[in-house]
This record gives structure tokens, C-alpha cells and sequence, in this order.
């Protein structure tokens, strides 16, 4: 343990409220903490430089799950073993509870958030590649009240995002119209649990008259943040699938991926890797398209 | 008493003995004691992998009166690690020859206090060229050890290999090569000692070998026997890591207890163990092998290089182990070996599991399926046709005495695997599946116990006491961290003793009260340490008969009755046997020719693996082992030891890679050092045949370190099965595969434009 | 200087405790230094391991990723809390039949992920074991014997007789 414990201060004020007046009187300077499963990871390597850290444990105003007829929201504050737990959740947005599942270990999920995940901002954000392709919004919070925007705006860059000092990620939402859509959710990791992705994709689509009518195609650890793949998705959009489509869709996807090497895996790999998930994607689409 | 004699006690899964401890969380281990006035030690390390230390600064801001700081100046004795060759030092002085090798020490009562002194402490160098890899060690400049470079070398030779080439009907080449492996004990490396000038030196701790522990504080703090005392607390896995490592902690340990007067406590966190602690010896081998029109072994011709790191440690009899095993389980009347361990500015590495065999058998395996690819042959009758059998001799001129039961272990890997069907099911299934499928199989032996003469130098003496409350301890020095010495042999006591289970204990591993029975390694505690206890316990019963008055077919009353008297008129009940050689065995440790082993496991493993074409990552989907290991004294743990090797086999051959940055360890921490979890083994099974060993504990032979040299081999095989591609090196990580199989379908496919 | 400190009360094994210590103090480290509950062990403090595995609120978690003040009011379970009255839990009783320990130092978290499988998951599958346990890392045994001793727990815990060992099914 290389952190000391009593350098850093660590308050709870218990409500919302209370944590937004905090960070609005003093921007900048308290670090919000709601599972810890990152922050507590850099404080035993004594990699820890927050002095002053406020809660988000416990505040019930964040964890939440409210499944109504046609959209969905999730606070911020629940953590990825709520949404595998959330039975409707899990039936109109598998990709999301898929991805639960294979963060870290049940260990793990039952205090990782999915606030956290999003803030922490890896490029190898489990839950971001679904909530890209879900189109889902992301809605922050401060005393000055809430805005939505679409959380693929949310991140600008390595790490970086665009919440303002004094703000929260207050919720996720999505609609609940997926169910006829192809969906697809690939993790490629070191090993099959309590592994960081090396790549990963997600995809939804609709095939429509033979031609493929909508699609959206998101890839973690391909770039600087979670994001999708326009490209990728254009070469496809409005085409059947066909091996010449999917040849493109692969073409875009290595065009425009941009990841990097790293401890644990290589460029060249992750691009192609990611050009061969979208294809196994994309078959399964032209393969379940096909069928009466 | 016949090694094929009925038994109550052997051979059954009785209670692991600590058991219940371990479950109820009562177990301690060396984290778990904190005494009154406990200080806390850190080490203060190379930054880089060799230079001169110009200059070792206290930065002022520190208040240093409350520290204490050690050096080597401060060092009483010798400055250096006991072991084979005493190159290693207790504490750098003067210079640096490997990352992370420890300078300083410093201890203080608060923990937070002591990290900031250690980030204190500047260390100025004059760097100099560093070797970091075998390749760069032959070239022999810089020189960095002895006059070339070379800890150790072997050559082993038989018949006249070089005769044999121009008439061989093939002729087949192959190199070889293995990473470093990172034992990943759960449990990270830990020491507390306490000094008093009255009493010396005593320390507590994870270790596997409390005499090697001793015998280095005796010379670092120029000690005698009886003021030095080492104890081993409960250790949470070791697998060779705590065979040599803690000899330097324990040093480190007592150097500061003797400079502060406090009791010491030093506990590696997992990146400062992962980091500076020792690995596998890497290696790269190369076979040049010469066959008949048969396919059957003419001449094998080898050059085995393994990679030390910076001092020589246990490189020697690793190296020696490596080119024992080198030629593998076969007939081959003309060989030659040529083996170096090559000095680098690594870490050192140390013993694991296998301790050369694992390096050496994967080169070999591997080459044996090259062969049968190159020349035609089915890679199972290849092996077939070269099998060792009773009557044989081996590489090193040993006639193999006992029965090689090879042929009906492969016949029966066969048929558990349903190999041929399987393979013939997955070579149509293949053709239309992004995924592909493979089987693949090694046949290997493991020798058990000390090589050649080795355990007559260990010269072990181990037995029993029987204490004034009718308790029997067992009397070794001879280690438990999981692989289950507390179980075999208090079981080996009470079946040679005629008593319950529950009578026999072992006594504390305290070198104030345990003989020297020779180091927890080696596969040696049920073969050699166990017949040791079983004699030991036959030799009191007669004892206790002819001055005891025990009569024949006494009862447990009786016995302690007897142990009872006989105590009254001797003082104490204790009966210690010597380690006694097998009649017959001769070694020449000069031509390295002889009974290189007492015993020998032999095992044939046959490996599933599917290759994800789209993510390039190869999974073992299912694994046989089949092994005849002599008597199978319990047979849950002597499963459990095979299935934990296979597991830890696996991770060397897929997961386990370490990230070397200039001759540092980048990925020392678990998230980034990848062993495989509950979701990745495989279903592995086990079946056992049993030849008992006349000189065995109760005809046992060595099981622990077998299993990890199997899977690699049957691993890799099972992918140029799947692929039909050839992967040499190990770890092999889908990045690897994917280099070479991405370069073939950019081949194979059409441009699509 | 423990004055400045918050007061944090738990629950730990049914016992109440409050514990006056910097709010960003690991768990772990509470529970060994200062409730003197060393069953659960660091070996790695990353949440990689899991040998710092207990529960809280009835739910698994890292010890070792937990500051204490998020453990105000709330009901942890060691490895010591799961034999009942000195009668040892299915789990442990099958661990010790089936090899399910080896060195014992995964076991403590090993077994706090198991019974929080079971307790939900009353017959679970191979591969729900594999996921339930997936967390902890255990090096010595290949965790065959672990399947082995988490299954033979379920039929010995669903069986009639479950009940008369005091033990919650």
C-alpha cells in the first residue's frame, strides 16, 4: 500500500444537493469518488494526487433504473450489477447488460458505476461502446440545474470530457426501440474475465428491403475516447450486405481507427481485429436479414 | 514393508492436516503478526540495469535521527547470498547489475513516513552498458561475469553424433524459445526478524527451504548455528519463488532489526515483488536432429542457452536439469548437448516449478511434431517408435531399470481424448469455421529428487519424535505451502506406525527443533523425505521392541505405553534416519553420465485447443493428463497438484508474458501480468497409474513439478494441428499469432477493391 | 489524533464495531489492523486478486478498493462470520473434502465469492461457478477442486438436512 490515507480527505455529504453546492462553492478542487474501483487502485500504488475527494456512495438521488414504455434511465450512480439484476433493462438493452457483465468481476461490479466508468474516460470503457450504439444521452447536473446532450459529445479527447467544473454525470437515457434491431457486442481482453479490453466493438442495425437502413457501429480502444465509427457506418448505410460492403465497412474501419500500442497490445492488431468484428457483425446481419 | 502392501492411511484422501485453519481464516501467515514495537523495513533500489553507484544522498528535508539506514557497509559478515556460488550480494555496494537490485534499507515505526524517506534517497550512477538478452551475452562484450560471461556449461555427450549426419535418411532443425514466468504466488514475499546480542538472530516468514535461509544469515552475520533461528510462518504459495528469494529478505530483514533494536517487519507489495523478485529462466534451444527412413532417432544434437540474469543463483543446476531432460523419453544412441547459462543484467532469475525441464521439454516436444510434419510421419507413431522402455538406456547411459509404462499411457491419452476422431471431426469442421480446431500431445518424464549425487550431498537426516503427551511429530525440514508435506507425510507416520491419522503432527519448521531434511524442492519430499519418515518410524517400532517392551501387533495404548518407558530411561523418544543412495547408482558429475535420477514420472498429455480467427486468441478447451507417478499417496491433492501445474502450464504458454523495459519488469502489477482465471481452464483431467518406487515413501515418486512440463508443448502443438502454422516461442499471445496468421490471409485472399 | 478522524460504526459479522480512523482508509486495512480480522489478505491491492474479498450489504467486494467511510452503517461478512457457533459452513466442509484449498491464501475470498454464489444461485451451472468465482485468482489449483467443492456445497445445502446446521440456505 503507497498511498497514505491520511493525506486525503474523504466527506460524505450524503444528498445531491449537498455534493453539487460542494463542487459549485469550490470548483476544481473536490474530486467526486462513487465505487472507487479506479481512484482506490491509483491510491494503493500511491499514484493518488486528489487531497480533497467527496463521496457519491449511497446517494440514492443517483442510483436508480426507470424503465418506462418507451425510454430508459439510468442514474449514474448505479452500478453494473444493478443493470445485469434489472430484468427489463437487460431484455431491451442486452448490449448493456452484457457489457456489465464483463467488467472487472462480480467483485468489481457490484461498486463499479456507470458514472464512473464514463467519467474515468478510458479509451477501453466497457459500457461506451453499447451506449453509443443505444444513442443514448447523457444528462449532467449541477446547482444550475441539467443538461442532455448526446453522449457521444461527451468526450473530447484522451481523458477528457465536457463537464463542467461544478458538474455531475446525472443519468443515461435511451429509448427502448431496439427490439427489432440486430445487435451485437464484442470484448476482445487479455483473457475471458477481469480482463481490459484490447479492442471492442458494438453494433446495432435495421435491415430494411434488402438494404441496410440503419446502422450504428462504436468501438472502444480504437482512438483517444470511445466513439463511433462514421465512416465505417457509411459504407454500409443504404447497401445491401454483400461481400463488397463488408470489404469497405473493413476498409473504412482501418481508416479511420487510430489506436495505439500499449502494455498490453498492439495497433495493427486492435485495427484488424476491429475490421473483424465488424465483419462478423456484419455476416450475422446479412445471415439473420436473409432469414423469412 | 512392500511398496504394493494393502494400506489404511496412504492412499487415502484423508483431511488436508492445516486444513481447517486455512478455511476458518485462523492460518497465519507473515502479514498477519504484528508484535509491540514493530518497525517497518523498505529497500531502497537500482533504477537502472548496471553502472557504478557514484554517490548515495539523504535528502536533508528528512529528519534521518528517526531512521535507520543500512548499507552494505553495515553488513557483519559476509556480503553475500549462500548458495551455489556466493556472486549474489546481500546489499549492491559500489556498483549495480541489475534493475531493482537492492541498495538501501531503511526502517522506521510509520509506514508513510518510511516511503517518503525511501523517495528521499538519491542515488547517483555512472551507467554502464548493460546485456539484456542472451544474444548479447554471446557476443561477450561487455564481459560482465567471470572471464566469459558464462555461469555454468555442460556438454553431454554419447555415441558420435557427428558420424551420423551423412547417412541419416532426414535431417531437421528447429530453435526453440520460452519467456520469463512470474510465479504469482497469491501470497507476496515476507520476513520479521528480531535481534538480541543474547539469543542472535531469529526471523519469521513465507519461504520453502529454512536450512538455505540459515546457512546465508550465519555467513551475513557471521553467526554460529545455534544464534540464528528461522522459522517458516503458513506460506501462501510458492512453486520455487521462496527457494532462494528469502534468504535475501531475511537478510534484509535482520540487518535492520540488528541496527534499529526493534522487530522488524518487511512484506513486499505485488509491484515491488513482481518487479525485483526471481522468474523462469528464459531459454533458447536448437535441435538438429537425424532420423532414420523409419523416423526413428539417429542423433540429436542440442544447444541449450538460458538466460541467469545478473548473478548465477541457481542457474547451474537449473541449466543442469534443462539438459538433462533435453533429449526427451526416447531411444537415440548418439547425442550431444551443449548448455550455458549466459549472465545478463536481468533480474536474476530462480527456480520454478519444472526448474529447466519445462524449458527443454517444450523445445523438444515441439521439435518432435516438426519432425514427424517434415518427414511424413503421424507425430503419435513417431513418438511411438522411439519410446524409452524398461531395459533402455537414456541420455546420460542409464539403464532404465523400473518399467516405462510410455506406450499404455499414450494408448490411454488416446483414447480419453477420442484423439483421432476428434482430430478427424475437426479437420472437416475446420474448413468452413472462423474457428479452428486442434489437438495436440507431449510424452515426457520427470525426474525426481536431486540430480546425480545431489542427495548425498544433502545428506538429510528427517524423523519422529514422540512427546510426553502421546503426541508423534514429524521431523523435517521439509516445508508446506499448499502441495500438501504436512498431509503425506504425518500420513506416511501413521500408516508405518500402526496409529490414527490424528496422532501424528508435524513439528514447528523451526530450525531450533527440525533436522536439516533438505530443501522443499526438487519433487524430492514424498520419494526421498517420505522414506525417510516411513524409516524412521519402522526404525522405532524395533527400537521400542528390543528396548521398549513393545510386543508384536501392539495396540495404540501400547505403543504409547512403550514410548513411555523407553522416555523415562533415555530422556526422549526420537528416532532420525540419513538419506541412504539406492544400491547400485553411480554418477561421474564430469562426462554428466549415469543415474542422473533416482526415478523418473512419465506422462503423456494431449491438449484441445480452438484458434479464434477473428480475435487470433488460442484457448486449451480441454486437456487430458495421464501420468504414472509411482504410488499416489492422496489421491485429492495428488490431483490437485496436477491440475494447479496444468493451469500454471497454460498461462506459460498464452497468457503469461513479461514486458521487459530496459531490463525492468513494465507490467508489474496483476492487471497487466495475465494468468488465466476460473473462466479460462479448462476442464482438465487426471488419471494416474501407479508403479510403485522400492525407494519411495511407500513407493512414491515426485509429482509436483511434472505437470508443468507437459501443456506448453501439447499447446503449441494443438495449434500447428488447428492452423497448420508452426509457433516456436512461447508465451504465445494472438498478437503473435496474429503477425503470422494476418501475413497468410492477406496472402491467400484475393485483393477485394 | 484519532480525535480528528470520523467514526465509522459497522456491522462485522454480526457484531456492532466503530472504528476511529482517516475516512480513506482502505477496508482491509480496517479489518486487519484494527478489528485484528486477518482472514482477509492483500495480494495485490488492485482488485485483481481478490483475496480481500468479503461482503458488504450482502454483496461481494474488494476490501482492498474501499474507503471505510463508504462502509458507514453497513453489514460486512468475513471469512471468520461464516462457520456458525464452531459448526463449519457446507463450503468449508466441502473445501476440506474436496481439495479445495491448497496454501490457503485465496481461500478466505474464495469462499466469500462462493457462498454469495450460492446464497443466490442455489444450483448453479459450471459456467456460473466459473463466473461467480471468477474473480478470485487462486494459483495453486487449477480451481478444478474448487467446481468440485462448490458443487458437492450446493447438493450438501439443498439436500434436507441443510437446515439443522444453522446454516442460511
Amino acid at each position: 500500500m503507497r498511498g497514505n490515507c491520511e493525506v486525503h480527505e474523504l466527506i460524505a455529504p450524503g444528498r445531491l444537493r449537498g455534493v453539487l453546492e460542494l463542487l459549485a462553492a469550490e470548483p476544481g478542487v473536490w474530486t467526486p469518488i462513487a465505487g472507487g474501483t479506479e481512484i482506490m487502485v491509483a491510491h494503493a500504488a500511491g499514484r493518488l494526487n486528489l487531497p480533497k475527494l467527496v463521496s457519491l456512495w449511497g446517494i440514492g438521488e443517483l442510483r436508480f433504473i426507470n424503465v418506462n414504455a418507451d425510454s430508459v434511465a439510468i442514474g449514474a450512480g448505479a452500478t453494473f450489477i444493478d443493470v445485469r439484476r434489472h430484468a427489463e433493462l437487460a431484455e431491451s438493452l442486452p448490449l448493456l447488460a452484457k457489457a456489465s457483465s464483463w467488467i472487472g468481476s462480480i467483485a468489481n461490479q457490484s461498486r463499479a458505476t456507470l458514472g464512473g466508468n464514463l467519467v474515468n474516460g478510458s479509451p477501453a470503457a466497457d459500457s461506451s461502446p453499447a451506449l453509443l450504439v443505444y444513442d443514448a444521452e447523457i444528462e449532467l447536473i449541477s446547482v444550475r440545474g441539467s443538461r442532455r446532450i448526446p453522449y457521444c459529445e461527451f468526450h473530447t479527447g484522451y481523458k477528457s470530457n465536457v463537464l463542467a467544473k461544478d458538474e455531475l454525470v446525472y443519468a443515461l437515457h435511451m429509448q427502448r426501440r431496439f427490439a427489432r434491431h440486430k445487435q451485437y457486442l464484442r470484448k476482445v481482453g487479455t483473457r475471458r474475465a477481469m480482463a481490459i479490453s484490447k479492442v471492442a466493438l458494438a453494433g446495432t442495425a435495421l435491415v430494411d428491403s434488402g438494404v441496410v437502413s440503419e446502422i450504428r457501429v462504436a468501438a472502444a480502444s480504437l482512438a483517444a475516447y470511445p466513439a463511433r465509427l462514421y465512416k465505417t457506418e457509411a459504407a454500409v448505410l443504404g447497401k445491401p450486405i454483400t461481400p463488397e460492403t463488408i470489404a469497405a465497412a473493413r476498409e473504412a474501419l482501418m481508416g479511420e481507427a487510430a489506436p495505439i500500442d500499449d502494455i498490453r497490445s498492439t495497433a495493427e492488431y486492435r485495427k484488424r481485429v476491429g475490421a473483424n468484428l465488424v465483419e462478423e457483425f456484419l455476416l450475422e446481419l446479412g445471415r439473420e436479414a436473409a432469414q423469412p | 514393508m512392500s511398496a504394493t502392501a494393502k494400506t489404511r492411511i496412504v492412499g487415502a484422501s484423508v483431511p488436508r492436516k492445516e486444513g481447517i485453519d486455512k478455511l476458518v481464516g485462523r492460518a497465519v501467515y507473515v502479514d498477519d503478526i504484528e508484535r509491540e514495537g514493530m518497525w517497518y523495513g523498505t529497500t531502497v533500489r537500482s533504477t537502472i540495469p548496471r553502472g557504478r553507484i557514484r554517490s548515495i544522498t539523504c535528502d536533508p528535508r528528512i529528519d534521518w535521527s528517526e531512521f535507520t539506514v543500512v548499507t552494505a557497509a553495515n553488513v557483519p559478515g559476509k556480503n553475500h547470498i549462500q548458495l551455489i556460488v556466493a556472486d549474489q550480494p546481500c546489499l549492491a555496494d559500489g556498483a549495480v547489475n541489475h534493475c531493482d537490485e537492492p541498495i538501501v534499507l531503511l526502517a522506521h515505526a510509520d509506514k508513510h513516513k518510511l516511503r517518503e524517506a525511501a523517495a528521499a534517497v538519491r542515488i547517483e550512477y555512472e551507467p554502464l552498458p548493460a546485456v539484456l538478452s542472451i544474444e548479447e551475452s554471446e557476443r561477450q562484450d561487455p564481459i560482465i561475469w567471470g572471464d566469459d560471461n558464462v555461469f555454468k556449461s555442460f556438454l553431454l555427450e554419447k555415441g558420435n553424433v557427428d558420424g551420423v549426419w551423412a547417412q541419416a535418411a532426414h535431417i531437421v532443425e528447429g530453435e526453440y524459445r520460452t519467456g520469463a514466468q512470474e510465479h504469482l504466488y497469491i501470497e507476496n514475499n515476507g520476513m520479521i526478524a528480531e535481534w538480541s546480542a543474547n539469543d542472535g538472530l531469529t526471523v519469521w516468514g513465507s519461504l520453502q527451504c529454512p536450512y538455505y535461509v540459515h546457512k546465508t544469515l550465519k555467513a551475513v552475520f557471521d553467526l554460529p548455528d545455534e544464534k540464528v533461528r528461522v522459522i517458516q510462518t503458513e506460506t501462501g504459495g510458492a512453486f520455487g519463488g521462496k527457494e532462494d528469494y528469502p534468504s535475501t529478505l531475511a537478510s534484509h530483514a535482520g540487518l535492520l532489526a540488528m541496527k534499529s533494536g526493534h522487530t522488524i517487519k518487511m512484506v513486499y507489495d505485488r509491484m515491488e515483488d513482481l518487479a525485483a523478485t526471481t522468474k523462469r529462466h528464459p531459454s533458447r534451444i536448437r535441435h538438429r536432429t537425424a532420423l532414420d527412413k523409419d523416423g526413428k532417432l539417429l542423433a540429436m544434437e542440442i544447444d541449450l542457452a538460458t538466460d541467469g540474469g545478473a548473478y548465477s543463483t541457481l542457474s547451474s543446476t537449473v541449466l543442469s536439469r534443462a539438459t538433462l531432460h533435453s533429449c526427451g523419453p526416447y531411444v537415440c544412441p548418439n547425442i550431444r548437448v551443449r548448455s550455458r547459462a549466459w549472465a545478463t543484467n536481468m533480474v536474476p532469475y530462480g527456480a520454478f516449478r519444472g526448474f529447466g525441464a519445462p524449458q527443454a521439454i517444450f523445445a523438444t516436444e515441439r521439435h518432435m511434431d516438426e519432425i514427424a510434419a517434415q518427414i511424413g510421419i503421424d507425430p503419435v507413431e513417431l513418438r511411438r517408435r522411439n519410446f524409452l522402455h524398461q531395459g533402455d538406456q537414456n541420455a546420460t547411459e542409464q539403464l532404465m531399470r523400473e518399467p516405462v509404462m510410455l506406450d499404455e499411457l499414450l494408448d490411454r491419452a488416446l483414447a480419453q481424448s477420442d484423439y483421432y476422431a476428434r482430430r478427424e471431426r475437426f479437420t472437416r469442421e475446420n474448413a468452413n469455421s472462423p474457428v479452428k480446431r486442434g489437438l495436440g500431445l507431449a510424452t515426457f518424464y520427470h525426474g525426481s529428487g536431486f540430480t546425480g549425487s545431489g542427495e548425498l550431498y544433502l545428506n538429510s537426516l528427517a524423523g519422529i519424535d514422540v512427546t510426553a503427551d502421546n503426541k508423534v511429530r514429524v521431523m523435517v525440514s521439509n516445508t508446506e505451502f499448499g502441495q500438501g508435506t504436512n498431509t503425506i507425510l504425518t500420513q506416511i507416520a501413521a500408516e508405518a506406525l500402526g496409529l490414527a491419522f490424528s496422532d501424528i503432527s508435524m513439528a514447528p519448521p523451526d530450525t531450533a527443533v527440525i533436522p536439516n531434511s533438505g530443501p522443499t524442492v526438487a519433487s524430492r519430499t514424498s520419494m526421498v523425505v517420505g522414506r525417510l519418515i516411513q524409516r524412521a518410524s519402522l526404525q522405532l517400532l524395533e527400537t521400542l521392541r528390543n528396548d521398549g517392551g513393545l510386543g508384536a501387533n501392539a495396540s495404540r495404548d501400547e505403543f504409547f505405553a512403550a514410548c513411555d518407558r523407553y522416555r523415562t530411561a533415555h530422556g526422549e523418544v526420537k528416532s532420525l534416519c540419513r538419506y541412504e543412495a539406492p544400491p547400485g547408482i553411480f554418477w561421474d558429475d564430469k562426462t554428466y553420465h549415469g543415474e542422473a535420477y533416482g526415478a523418473y514420472a512419465w506422462a503423456v498429455y494431449v491438449a484441445q485447443v480452438a484458434v479464434d480467427t477473428r480475435d487470433y486468441s488460442a484457448e486449451v478447451e480441454e486437456f487430458w493428463t495421464v501420468q504414472e507417478v509411482g504410488r499416489v499417496l492422496h489421491p485429492v491433492m495428488a490431483k490437485g497438484q496436477i491440475e494447479g501445474g496444468v493451469a500454471q502450464g497454460i498461462g506459460y504458454a498464452l497468457y503469461e508474458r513479461v514486458v521487459w523495459q530496459n531490463g525492468r519488469m513494465a507490467n508489474n502489477q496483476m492487471t497487466n501480468y495475465i494468468m488465466p482465471t476460473a473462466a479460462d481452464v479448462p476442464p482438465i483431467h487426471v488419471i494416474f497409474e501407479e508403479i510403485p518406487f522400492k525407494f519411495g515413501g511407500y513407493g512414491a515418486k515426485g509429482i509436483g513439478e511434472l505437470p508443468h512440463d507437459g501443456p506448453a508443448p501439447a499447446i503449441l502443438n494443438a495449434i500447428r494441428d488447428a492452423t497448420g502454422v508452426s509457433f516456436n516461442s512461447i508465451p504465445l499471445l494472438p498478437e503473435d499469432i496474429f503477425a503470422v496468421l494476418a501475413a497468410r490471409e492477406i496472402q491467400e485472399e484475393p485483393a477485394i477493391k | 489524533m484519532s480525535e480528528c478522524f470520523p467514526s465509522i460504526t459497522m456491522r462485522v459479522n454480526g457484531e456492532s464495531c466503530t472504528v476511529n480512523v482517516p475516512p480513506m482508509k482502505r477496508l482491509l486495512d480496517v479489518l486487519r489492523e484494527d478489528l485484528h480480522l486477518t482472514g482477509a489478505k492483500e495480494g495485490c491491492g488492485e482488485g485483481e486478486c481478490g483475496s480481500c474479498s468479503v461482503r458488504l450489504d450482502g454483496e461481494l467486494v474488494n476490501s482492498c478498493l474501499i474507503p471505510v467511510l463508504q462502509a458507514q452503517g453497513a453489514e460486512i461478512q468475513t471469512v471468520e462470520g461464516l462457520a456458525a457457533n464452531g459448526v463449519l459452513h457446507p463450503l468449508q466442509e466441502c473445501f476440506l473434502a474436496c481439495g479445495g484449498a491448497q496454501c490457503g491464501i485465496c481461500t478466505p475470498g474464495m469462499l466469500m465469492a462462493a457462498a454469495q454464489l450460492l446464497e443466490r444461485n442455489p444450483n448453479p451451472s459450471m459456467a456460473e461457478i466459473r463466473e461467480g468465482l471468477a474473480g478470485n485468482l487462486c494459483r495453486c489449483t487449477g480451481f478444478m477442486r474448487i467446481f468440485e467443492s462448490v458443487l458437492a456445497a450446493a447438493t450438501q445445502m439443498q439436500s434436507p438436512e441443510a437446515d439443522k446446521a444453522g446454516h442460511a440456505r
